[in-house]
């Protein structure tokens, strides 16, 4: 037991003693921009709300009726074993590429990151087509063992593989930045002690990176619970499909209001029990001095198994969709020139970095809160800003149609409000780099910048602001590639005519034609590679202890 | 945030330009349109309609059921002049809300009563037919039921395929309900999933398996056998038709209304005449393969003219209403 009195009693009450006191109060611009952004995130909790309280009480009957709790429980299992296999699979994948002589662990960190760019349902598309029931797999199967028809992979286990392969890379990335804020010098006593590697992995590594999953299977988790594409494709009906179903087949949006408030409060869970997994462990490095690089693994006889492992996972969740979506944009190419679409390249990059730049800004509020001033205001704060991201996309787009054209109508139709709707869509993405990072910075360099006789803003801006940065931008980062993919939102609120490449895949697939839709696809893809492979190509070299 | 409003102006800055381009051409008048219809299939048609009439469209394009959900939140600030819905579930939706304004009797005089609301709220701009798509290497025309409720008989086991989350397979399934009553309807879903059909993600790759040879039959909408064949080539599928008033001849209607609140009814109205009249009545047969729904207009090459299809007496108007209890239906025995 060395992680347990290093790495929390002992070390927070120090922290704490050091402070002489509770937490601060929050300065009170920080609290008011923490209640603006909370104010802006409840704009679709406020809509369903007003909506829910409008029906009348045959509304309430179909929602209680065994199948909504069948479908919540649904839900929340599917949230359960997709976390559970992001983790499985992220946790590792940061481990081998970041801390090990793994051959190839500078692609491999790449190949890692990467799926985060296949949206899921172009995902679950590829996994349908090549392993679906007469899909590629069977086609080669059937010449040398006769397999006329595999079995039926939607449902369950389809939903649950294209989910985790495709969002897997949220812990990989938040875990792969926490390990490379670890101190060393926790391990190093570890093997002082006698640990064996994979003892120090065990008792120490894995504990103090405990924050760093949680908030990458806390993405994960929300991700689940709204996704649409995915769980429809693969055929697993889930609360968000009862909420479309509402919306699809009757006109009465009383229902799907209070299906969405449902949903809303199973989020709400979700986060009590990120809350209680991040535990009340602080990780601060007491130490002096600079932190040294740490070290390597040498996986000797495991090297094999490992590069196995990083290959297959590259092998099904990289390689694959982009076969398939390689396979229809040959076909295209064979018919004609396809069409580039350019301008909705532009497009799509100029309101996902405005979304990421926004989402930032208000999030830092919300993680400085949450970080800083733990308490009961800083908690209200956090959830109420988590809330959009757990509801489906057409919800949190119907709410700013109703709220816009009612109050604001000048903004309805208008990329300000595409923008904002991504904010409140994806906020958690760029509150939650930042506030791990901000919980590494540890408030004893913020006392001693203060006791250097700086002012509270000096010290923010001199002292927090840099180290917090590397948050910032792997949050910006993640907020703009998910805002490159979203689509409901961006189909109900942009100004007419305007298309980005997530439209233009549409467009192409509900029209039938693949062709169509592997253009902008594949350079919806390749665009997104680019922020992806800064922050991974970041995250690998900083952890591989080469620091200017 | 000094950089997110940078870009936001810049934004703003771009959308300007990239609305405003197509109304600089004088003070012609603009129409709003809300399309759930492909962009694929009626560019064309909106392109003549702007040359012909000189007023621009502003076409937002969109799924059918998630614009009519819109349009409803927008209510009186709506800036949609028309909506061009996909289906008559969507068009029943927004007219049951009390969102269309009446449309002239003159307007829709040339048009069949099957294909337009009895309170002309809203009118088809074109026809189509469910059929069993049907692959010729596998079976002969006569191998083919009378029924398409036969599907469910285990003979067919691991034979159709169909996509479930289509809209107009799901129309079926509610006009199934309205025509045989749900016992019917459960009963033969309940026997078409257990002979554990393919399916599909919408009615073209349906009909790409048949083509395929990957099912023998795809329950699809008719013209999508052409689509295919005018990227394919040569396919071997044939359309199977069901006679005597079977669900399975569905005739269903794409179709348009105009919003109560437009500000410009007038242009509206000459829209809705124009895909309702001759361009648009010679349009849909050429481009898409779709049945004209106005007297007196061909049917497209190849295709048996729409007075022999047997078609089961369904008033559209009502699919609306069912379409729920027919979601719930799919959803009960695992189609959604």
């Amino acid at each position: 037991m060395i992680s347990a009195p290093l790495g929390r009693g002992r070390r927070a009450g120090a922290v704490a003693r050091l402070r002489g006191q509770g937490p601060r109060r929050p300065p009170l611009a920080l609290r008011l921009s923490g209640l603006a952004v909370a104010a802006l995130m409840v704009v679709p909790l406020v809509y369903l709300v007003v909506r829910a309280w409008g029906g009348d009480s045959g509304s309430w009957e179909l929602i209680l009726r065994g199948r909504t709790v069948w479908l919540a429980l649904r839900s929340a299992g599917l949230a359960a074993a997709v976390t559970a296999g992001a983790v499985a699979l992220g946790v590792p994948l940061a481990w081998l590429t970041t801390r090990t002589d793994l051959p190839g662990r500078r692609a491999f960190a790449v190949a890692a990151a990467l799926p985060l760019v296949i949206p899921s349902y172009i995902g679950a598309f590829a996994i349908l087509s090549a392993l679906g029931p007469r899909g590629m797999l069977q086609e080669m199967l059937e010449g040398p063992l006769g397999v006329e028809r595999l079995p039926d992979i939607s449902g369950f286990f389809g939903a649950w593989l294209a989910l985790m392969l495709f969002t897997y890379p949220y812990v990989f990335l938040t875990v792969a930045a926490g390990i490379r804020g670890l101190d060393p010098s926790f391990e190093d006593a570890g093997r002082a002690l006698g640990r064996s590697p994979w003892g120090v992995f065990r008792k120490i590594t894995l504990p103090l990176l405990k924050p760093s999953i949680a908030a990458g299977g806390l993405l994960v988790a929300l991700y689940t619970l709204h996704d649409f594409g995915a769980v429809s494709l693969m055929r697993f009906s889930v609360f968000t499909q009862a909420i479309y179903l509402q919306y699809r087949g009757s006109f009465d949006r009383t229902p799907a209001a209070i299906l969405s408030l449902m949903l809303a409060a199973l989020a709400v869970g979700v986060l009590v029990l990120e809350q209680s997994a991040r535990g009340r462990a602080r990780y601060y490095r007491s130490g002096s001095g600079s932190k040294k690089p740490l070290g390597r693994l040498e996986l000797g006889r495991w090297k094999l198994p490992a590069v196995l492992f990083c290959s297959a996972v590259a092998g099904v969740a990289l390689v694959l969709p982009l076969s398939v979506i390689g396979f229809w944009l040959l076909r295209g190419l064979a018919a004609g020139a396809p069409q580039v679409a350019w301008s909705a390249a532009g497009a799509s990059v100029l309101v996902s970095a405005a979304g990421a730049t926004v989402a930032v800004g208000a999030a830092l509020p919300v993680a400085l809160l949450a970080a800083r001033h733990p308490g009961p205001g800083s908690v209200v704060t956090e959830r109420l800003a988590y809330s959009g991201y757990a509801l489906p996309g057409i919800v949190v787009a119907l709410a700013f149609v109703f709220m816009t054209t009612s109050a604001v109508p000048w903004l309805y139709q208008s990329l300000p409000l595409v923008v904002l709707a991504y904010v409140v869509l994806f906020l958690p993405q760029a509150a939650e780099p930042l506030r791990a990072a901000l919980l590494q910075v540890g408030p004893r360099i913020e006392e001693a910048g203060r006791a250097l006789g700086r002012s509270r803003r000096t010290v923010f801006v001199r002292l927090v602001a840099p180290l917090a940065a590397r948050g910032a931008l792997a949050g910006a980062a993640l907020v703009f590639l998910t805002a490159m993919k979203e689509l409901p939102a961006t189909l109900l609120l942009r100004p007419t005519g305007f298309e980005t490449l997530a439209t233009r895949v549409w467009t192409g697939a509900t029209a039938g034609l693949y062709s169509n839709a592997a253009v902008p696809a594949a350079l919806l893809i390749a665009i997104s590679t680019v922020p992806l492979y800064l922050v991974a190509r970041r995250v690998e070299a900083e952890a591989g202890g080469g620091r200017p | 945030m000094a950089g997110a409003l940078v870009l936001l102006t810049l934004a703003a800055a771009a959308c300007d330009d990239g609305t405003s381009a197509g109304a600089s051409g004088g003070a012609e008048e603009t129409l709003t349109i809300y399309s759930g219809r492909e962009e694929e299939y009626v560019e064309g048609l909106f392109e003549d309609f702007e040359k012909s009439e000189g007023i621009d469209l502003e076409v937002r394009y969109g799924d059918s059921a998630e614009l009519a959900a819109t349009l409803a939140e927008e209510g009186e600030a709506s800036p949609a002049d028309v909506f061009f819905s996909q289906d008559a579930g969507s068009l029943g939706a927004v007219a049951g809300a009390g969102l269309f304004a009446e449309i002239d009797e003159e307007v829709l005089g040339s048009i069949d009563e099957r294909f337009r609301s009895p309170e002309n709220l809203w009118v088809g701009t074109s026809a189509r037919a469910r059929v069993a798509a049907y692959n010729t290497e596998a079976l002969a025309a006569e191998d083919m039921p009378d029924s398409v409720l036969d599907f469910a008989e285990p003979e067919w086991e691991g034979r159709i395929g169909f996509p479930p989350t289509n809209a107009s397979f799901q129309a079926f399934v509610a006009a199934l309900i309205l025509l045989e009553g749900e016992d019917t309807a459960t009963e033969f879903l309940e026997g078409l999933v257990a002979n554990e059909p393919l399916l599909y993600e919408d009615n073209e790759a349906t009909l790409r398996a048949v083509a395929d040879g990957e099912v023998e039959v795809g329950l699809v909408n008719h013209y999508y056998l052409y689509e295919v064949a005018a990227e394919e080539g040569d396919i071997p599928v044939a359309n199977h038709f069901f006679d005597g008033g079977d669900p399975g001849a569905l005739v269903n209607v794409a179709g348009v209304g105009i919003l109560a609140t437009t500000d410009g009814p007038d242009a509206a109205r000459r829209f809705v005449e124009y895909v309702t009249g001759e361009p648009g009545q010679t349009y849909f047969p050429e481009a898409t393969h779709e049945y004209p729904v106005a007297e007196g207009f061909n049917a497209p090459e190849d295709l048996p003219p729409l007075d022999d299809i047997e078609a089961p007496e369904v008033d559209l108007s009502d699919l609306a209403g069912t379409l729920e209890p027919a979601l719930e239906l799919m959803a009960e025995v695992g189609l959604l």
